[in-house]
């Protein structure tokens, strides 16, 4: 292998790794604030990419009809909970009406801007920011929906629930975007040499989008106090009760901020794959594995650990390409050995 | 002290008050129809032995009960009955708890820890500099380890932080559970001393100790709880007289 081929192969590797990075992070924040194991994020990474790709050729994004459907959903869930719940005695009026905003009038707003705006002549990252404006929510009505309720289960019984929501998502994506997969237009047609190598701006955008997330992530875990209540809940759920940090809104943010980075990263990987709705899901145990090497707790090791599966993949795929998969995957095995012998038991239930 | 009083659990407004709490773990009836009260200002001792349900009734009052407990009966803040509300909204109204094991933030810095300890109390006019100076001035240990994490500081210290996060919500009754447990005697006569003090600011205190003698030495009054059941009450200073407490509860200090 020469420079050159070595250089293109490590290019490729961080910018999937980047990807990675973003995934890992979105299941680290879900596991260590509500111990659900995110499994639907590969779910969000193919509404994200197939909604911009219908908004670009003009069609309606299906994904709003499920909007509005889980919403409806949700909102009766809210309002059966605020009816039956014996332990509030009066009834959360504030508490429905903001629910009726969210669930029912929010994603009826996104409709009518789906119907009236001509979205595939609109700039991409307008596009973007419109699917993500549906993702987001629904990650957030998921949650209120599947796991709230639960949310004193173990982590077992979570997971389970996880997988149920795996692939009833799953199911739904196939219902509303059908079995093909799209591209997007790339995010720019740039690209540079530097010394043999040629440095696509697809890769550029790929990597500077997931730092300046990753960083924008930092500041606000560090400085603002969302971020330091959501840490707080991670650390200590009934501390964070004890100062009036309600789980349940921990664990909104958590599932709209994983569900806004699942979705980033589909629309990071649309323009060079295809997208299908069911690709998420190998995508996304990739960024599980980086997840696995940060222990489901450490954001820097699970960014370290997406750069490491992004290159062992690149590599792998140029010596044994037909061993690529395999190759990631049983990155896991050791990096589970390794931690199963330096750790004592961290399960503190 | 307050002004001495002849019953002075008989008359005045009680900012705190239980009727008939009752706090049931499946079959287990941890603690039966216990009916306290608490007066501005006052501070008040729960003492027991080990498993007598003080740390229940305190959980009961807050609203924090393990999933597996349910309580029924009246918990009245300033009159009102707050029993069926969540711990966001008796938190807001004034009431504020130091549980037993502490709950800290390990992994983040003290000043965290005390920012977060306001996380309800974002009202206008207030900003939590002022409320971190207010605790800084109470334990001036804390505003010298503000950066340091919670997780490693001594005993006392994770106690300060403990009392200086509840503190920073601005509540009226302060509930504090075995403040001594664990701690070294000069340390523990700190954390005592602080409580003493708090009454200046009015907030009024709930303290449960299984240390009998210093917490009667700080309170105003006291009730005995064993299995499930006040078996006494009276001042405090009258408690640590009787001869039945001296038996069980001072005599081994004495
Ligand atoms: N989560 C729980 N589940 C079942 N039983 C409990 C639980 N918490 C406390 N208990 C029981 O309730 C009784 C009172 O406990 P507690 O309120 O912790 O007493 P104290 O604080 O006075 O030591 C004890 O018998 C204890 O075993
Ligand atoms: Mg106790």
């Amino acid at each position: 292998m020469d420079m050159g081929v070595f250089a293109v192969l490590a290019q490729d590797g961080i910018t999937n790794g980047a990807v990675y990075a973003l995934l890992a992070m979105a299941l680290v924040l879900v596991f260590s604030v509500t111990r659900v194991i995110f499994l639907p994020q590969g779910e969000f990474i193919g509404y994200g990419a197939l909604t911009v790709a219908a908004l670009q050729s003009g069609q309606y994004p299906r994904l709003v009809s499920l909007l509005m459907a889980v919403g409806a959903l949700t909102f009766c869930v809210e309002l059966g909970t605020a009816l039956y719940n014996k332990r509030y005695k009066p009834v959360p009026k504030l508490h429905l009406m903001w629910s009726a905003i969210e669930n029912l009038a929010y994603p009826a707003l996104i409709w009518v801007l789906a119907r009236s705006i001509g979205w595939q002549d609109m700039p991409m990252a307008a596009q973007i920011a419109f699917a993500l404006a549906m993702t987001i929510p629904l990650g957030i009505m998921i949650y209120r929906v599947a796991f709230q309720p639960m949310a004193e289960a173990s982590v077992l019984v979570l997971l389970i629930v996880a997988v149920g929501v795996h692939f009833a998502m799953l199911g739904l994506g196939l219902f509303i975007f059908g079995p093909e997969g799209s591209t997007t237009r790339s995010f720019t047609e740039w690209s540079t040499e530097i010394g043999a190598m040629l440095v696509s701006g697809q890769s550029l955008v790929v990597i500077a989008v997931s730092l300046v997330m990753i960083g924008a992530l930092y500041v606000f875990f560090d400085r603002s106090l969302y971020g330091k209540a959501l840490r707080a809940t991670a650390v200590n759920r009934k501390g964070a009760q004890l100062v009036g940090i309600g789980t349940s809104q921990a664990g909104r943010m958590a599932f709209g901020l994983a569900a806004g980075l699942g979705s980033l990263a589909g629309v990071l990987i649309a323009p060079l794959n295809t997208v299908g709705y069911d690709t998420g899901f190998v995508v996304a145990l990739k960024g599980f594995v980086a997840a696995i090497v940060g222990g489901l707790a450490s954001y820097p090791l699970a960014a370290a650990g997406a750069a490491l599966v992004g290159l062992l993949e690149s590599y792998s795929s140029f010596w044994a390409s037909a061993y690529k998969e395999v190759i990631v995957f049983t990155l896991i095995i050791p990096v589970l050995a390794w931690r199963s012998l330096t750790s004592g038991h961290g399960d503190e239930e | 002290m307050s002004a001495p009083q002849q019953a002075p659990q008989a008359d005045g407004q009680s900012v705190l008050e239980t009727r008939n709490l009752c706090v049931r773990y499946g079959k287990v009836e941890a603690l039966r129809a216990t009916s306290i009260r608490l007066q501005a200002g006052q501070i008040v001792t729960v003492i027991g032995p080990n498993g007598a349900g003080k740390s229940s009734l305190l959980n009961a009052i807050m609203g924090l009960l393990p999933s597996n407990g349910t309580s029924e009966g009246q918990v009245l803040y300033l009159g009102h009955d707050v029993a069926h509300h969540n711990i966001e909204h008796r938190l807001g109204k004034g009431l504020a708890l130091v549980p037993e094991k502490r709950e800290l933030f390990t992994t983040m810095t003290v000043e965290d820890n005390l920012v977060l300890g306001a996380y309800r109390r974002r009202k206008s006019g207030w900003s939590y500099r002022d409320g971190l100076e207010g605790i800084y001035k109470i334990f001036p240990r804390l505003k010298e380890r503000r950066k340091q994490l919670a997780g490693t500081m001594s005993g006392g210290e994770r106690q300060m932080v403990a009392i200086g996060r509840a503190l920073m919500s601005d509540p009226k009754v302060l509930m504090l559970d075995e403040p001594s447990l664990g701690l070294a005697p000069r340390v523990m006569a700190e954390v005592f001393h602080v409580i003493s003090h708090l009454r200046e600011s009015g907030v009024a205190t709930l303290l449960i100790e299984q240390n009998s003698r210093a917490a009667l030495q700080v309170s105003d009054y006291g009730y005995v709880l064993e299995v499930g059941d006040v078996t006494l009450e009276g001042k405090a200073s009258d408690l640590a007289k009787n001869p039945k407490v001296i038996e069980a509860y001072l005599g081994k200090h004495a």
